[in-house]
């Protein structure tokens, strides 16, 4: 068993720890930091809830250790309100009811918040397909791809 | 699910990883992480070290040399997926890729880790036989080249060696008139195949067949090279009897078991069907289509 000493910035923040190396990133956050607002969903890389943007990629932190962020960006769905202020994602989650039981929520606003940034006008079938990891039990996709249409027209009537 | 305690180490440059790895016999690669990773959690594996090869500078490229497509292994699946030259030229890895797993994970999973796995579920292995791919090892005595038809043993068992590392995949760069396609049965994004087919194709002026490769996906212990058919095809016109022919002898490689994904005869059946439908597919693409 090895111990490690890692350097994390987490939304914006620094974070310095000492990590097991088995210490998976969904552990990390949720029980060293009580970041809680990443879910643990299937544990099996399977369902995407406890996805987080790596360096600005969405990947599914169950299936990254910890260790593996040492000097890394981590933003976590605590990370997309700015001063107060939603996201326009979270906006878009909001006024589309892109959630009923919420759980998938923060995974499915990483992941299309990642597509946002590189495809900023993405079509139906992009936001489909870049979802398309992250599982919604109560299959809510429709309202989910609304939302993320609704981001991609706030953003573009933002800037 | 937490895995049991192992030590860690990320070395930087190939050679530490090298020693790494030969400092422990208990020791594993870790790429992309996305199938050790679980198989770790459910205490599948247990390995007492992990060789991080993610700060391994030089692992991840993608470039055209010398005829031969070359992918460092660390390349991840999704950088194969934004290649222009691999969706110009290489049609059947770029079926592949947008296929295999789910486009979270593809921004993980690696192209090594991918075929050095050796897992039948996976599905560059198939894509890789059916090219005719040459898989680059380095370990401690220095490099080798390892052609694909002879990489795969036996489930999870390839040929190399446990201190040798897999650092590069090279691809034959498609000749004019050639194509290739894969088709995969999923039942939902994600999943593994319930049985997937991978044609690569060269027609000659004439539209007969030169040279063909068909690999098959998760219907055996390991992904399958169906060389009857290959061969059968080979000189032969590219018309629909002989294709449905060769489909038959590919279903007759298949080796599939039965599981929730279906029966032996409905993948052997699967099989029989997409590779007809690749095949004429691979066929479209050469011909320009």
């Amino acid at each position: 068993m090895s111990t490690h000493h890692i350097s994390v910035t987490i939304n914006g923040k620094a974070h310095e720890a000492d990590v097991e190396s088995r210490l998976l990133l969904v552990h990390f956050l949720r029980e060293n930091l009580n970041m809680t607002g990443t879910h643990i969903g299937c544990d099996t890389t399977s369902c995407g809830a406890c996805t987080v943007q790596l360096n600005g990629k969405p990947v599914k932190s169950c299936t990254v250790l910890a260790v593996q962020a040492d000097g890394m960006d981590v933003r976590t769905v605590e990370g997309l309100a700015e001063n107060g202020k939603l996201h326009p994602i979270q906006e878009g989650f909001h006024e589309k009811h892109g959630l009923q039981c919420g759980f998938c929520t923060p995974g499915m606003m990483m992941t299309s918040s990642a597509l946002l940034a590189e495809n900023p006008h993405p079509s139906e079938d992009e936001i489909r397909h870049a979802i398309s990891g992250n599982l919604c039990r109560c299959t809510g996709y429709m309202n989910i791809v609304k939302a993320v249409q609704y981001a991609a027209d706030k953003m573009a009537e933002g800037s | 699910m937490i895995p049991p305690s192992f030590d860690y180490v990320a070395p930087k440059t190939l050679s530490e990883a090298v020693a790494a790895l030969g400092q422990n016999e208990n020791a594993k690669v870790l790429a992309g992480g996305q199938s050790l990773i679980p198989l770790m959690r459910f205490r599948l594996a247990g390995p007492t070290m992990l060789v991080d090869l993610n700060r391994v500078e030089g692992l991840s490229y993608i470039d055209e040399k010398d005829g031969w497509l070359r992918i460092g292994a660390m390349t991840r699946q999704s950088a194969v997926e934004h290649s222009q030259l691999v969706s110009e030229k290489y049609s059947l890895l770029a079926d592949t890729v947008k296929v295999l797993s789910d486009p979270v994970v593809r921004n993980r999973g690696t192209v090594g880790g991918n075929i050095a796995n050796a897992d039948p579920v996976n599905d560059e292995p198939a894509t890789m036989l059916a090219y005719g791919a040459e898989i680059v090892a380095v370990g401690p005595k220095g490099e080798r080249v390892i052609p694909i038809a002879s990489f795969y043993l036996d489930l999870l068992q390839s040929a190399l060696a446990r201190d040798e590392i897999l650092t590069e995949v090279r691809v034959p760069a498609p000749r004019p008139r050639s194509g290739g396609a894969y088709l995969k049965l999923e039942r939902k994004v994600g999943d593994y195949a319930t049985a997937a087919v991978a044609a690569q194709v060269e027609l000659d002026t004439k539209d007969n067949f030169g040279s063909v490769g068909i690999g098959l996906t998760n219907v055996g212990l390991t992904a399958i090279k169906a060389t009857a058919a290959e061969d059968f095809l080979k000189g032969k016109a590219a018309s629909d009897d002989n294709i449905k022919q060769a489909a038959k002898l590919a279903a007759e490689a298949a080796q599939p078991v039965a599981d929730v994904r279906g029966s032996e005869d409905y993948k052997r059946s699967l099989v029989r069907t997409y590779t007809v439908r690749a095949l004429r597919l691979a066929i479209q693409r050469a011909k320009g289509g």
